[in-house]
């Protein structure tokens, strides 16, 4: 069989630098000090305590929020490049068909009607949505609908994938159906850069880890280094459990 | 001599030509005013929902108080602005039904604008960085956010609708109630009434009631239907 290849980017936009990245809201500082390197072709999975600012950072390398100090710098200099692609903690399937949530990122894009035609044709089949393809999207079951949020962003042909707890509230299958999905991106040369608090699910993908405590991040390395050898006393209690908050 | 309801039921039965002119003026401004203010207030609520500038508290509170605005104050309003020595007396609209589509749209546009800034408003707050994200801005939400949000939309609006067509004030005093010219559904039912011709001002009345009637029915199967088969 053919494998279907991701169209050779132009230029590639990673990678993204982060450097001394802080986000505060008011006061509050939520993020401080980020220097981060998103190199193309990993899985870097972003860990941390909940509300240490795992979304917070997805946000700002996409490009949903500006970071209130430091620079957050693309390859190509485009302060925010269209060859990105994010799957929001919690995402929004648009009140219309599969097809339609599929078709209307790519209408944005400026694709002409017979090109996005065969992009939603092909995404559907790749995901195995084709059955479900004139269903409301709002109807589908949990597990449907991040499948789908995962092929909407898939579709716009991205080199980097940012994915915020992409299994977090799925059962057993479902999480594993997403795991296999992120597995063949990642083997179709799109890099990833995920969140979980998923020990296991961590242990199952990441190549490379960033550890996050209270909005710094405190360790970034691989991922076996990082699970075998922690080097912060916060990744050790984490590890063990005993970290939650 | 027969009582008005068994006029009325045999000028409904037999299709009155008086009766069903009357009917057809009455739906015809009703749609018109309804279409108009929905192609100014559908754009301007939305807008309103998304826009950012001073003073956007005042004028949402404003609409929404329009929103109770007494008809009568309406076709006051209107009267004035097309009387003979009104700003737009040369149009020669007072006492036609132009004047009167004007009227009932001041009624609905209110509505439309209000509904519509507060479902797109809901929308927006769930869909925002999402529609970012899919590379959305603003301006190009302002479509995606009407129709995601047509269902209730749509609902507000025929309700909308059964206010304007139920509404006599304004019609009264832009319209004139000239037979066969300006004569809608609720200034007939005004007018025979007084003259104790009641068998039309039943029939009207039967009428008048069977569309409301029907246009809620068909919000609430709309609405129905809806969460059947969008979630
Ligand atoms: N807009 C905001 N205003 C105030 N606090 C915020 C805002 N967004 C996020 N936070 C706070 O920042 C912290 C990090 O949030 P988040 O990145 O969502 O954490 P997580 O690591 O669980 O994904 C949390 O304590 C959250 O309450
Ligand atoms: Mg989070």
């Amino acid at each position: 069989m053919k494998v279907d290849k991701v169209i050779a980017p132009a230029q590639s936009i990673l990678p993204l630098q982060l450097r001394a990245v802080g986000y505060s809201v008011g006061k509050t500082r939520l993020l401080d000090g980020i220097d981060l390197t998103v190199r193309a072709g990993k899985r870097l999975v972003v860990m941390g305590p909940n509300g240490a600012g795992k979304s917070l950072l997805l946000r700002l390398c996409h490009g949903l929020i500006a970071p209130t100090s430091g620079s957050v710098s693309w390859q190509t200099q485009d302060p925010r490049p269209a060859a990105q692609a994010m799957v929001l903690q919690r995402p929004v399937v648009l009140r219309r068909s599969v097809r339609a949530n599929l078709d209307y990122p790519l209408a944005l894009a400026g694709y002409a009607r017979a090109a996005r035609d065969e992009m939603v044709q092909k995404t559907l089949a790749r995901f195995g949505l084709i059955a479900l393809a004139e269903r409301p999207a709002r109807l589908l079951s949990g597990g449907e609908q991040q499948r789908l949020a995962l092929a909407r962003a898939w579709a716009l042909r991205p080199q980097v994938l940012f994915l915020d707890e992409p299994s977090a509230a799925l059962d057993p299958s479902a999480t594993r159906a997403i795991e296999d999905l992120i597995g063949q991106f990642s083997a179709e040369g799109i890099t990833i850069v995920m969140t979980s608090h998923d020990l296991f699910q961590a242990r199952r993908l990441a190549q490379d880890i960033a550890f996050l405590h209270r909005g710094r991040l405190i360790e970034h390395g691989p991922a076996a280094q990082f699970f075998d050898a922690p080097q912060t006393p916060q990744a050790r209690d984490f590890l063990g459990g005993a970290l939650i908050w | 001599m027969d009582g008005p309801f068994l006029i009325a039921l045999g000028l409904i039965a037999s299709g009155d030509p008086a009766l069903t002119d009357i009917i057809a003026l009455s739906l015809k401004v009703t749609l018109t005013a309804v279409s108009i203010g929905c192609l100014i207030g559908l754009p301007l609520g939305a807008g309103l929902a998304l826009a950012q500038f001073p003073c956007r508290g005042a004028i949402v509170v404003a609409f929404n108080a329009l929103m109770g605005l007494p008809p009568v104050v309406a076709g006051l309003l209107v009267y004035l602005m097309l009387s003979r020595s009104g700003p737009l007396g040369d149009l020669a609209l007072l006492f036609t039904p132009t004047a009167m589509v004007i009227a009932q749209a001041i009624l609905i546009l209110p509505i439309v604008i209000s509904l519509t800034r507060s479902v797109v408003e809901d929308l927006w707050a769930e869909y925002r960085e999402q529609l970012r994200s899919l590379g959305a801005g603003r301006l190009r939400a302002v479509p995606t956010l009407l129709w995601d949000g047509r269902v209730s939309l749509v609902t507000g609006i025929l309700a909308g609708f059964g206010r304007a067509s139920a509404e006599v004030g304004a019609v009264l005093i832009v319209g004139g109630n000239i037979a066969g010219h300006t004569r809608t559904m609720t200034t007939a039912i005004t007018l025979e009434t007084s003259r104790g011709s009641l068998g039309l001002a039943v029939a009207l009345g039967i009428i008048l009631l069977l569309i409301t009637l029907s246009l809620n029915a068909a919000a609430w199967g709309l609405a129905q239907s809806a969460r059947g088969r969008l979630g």
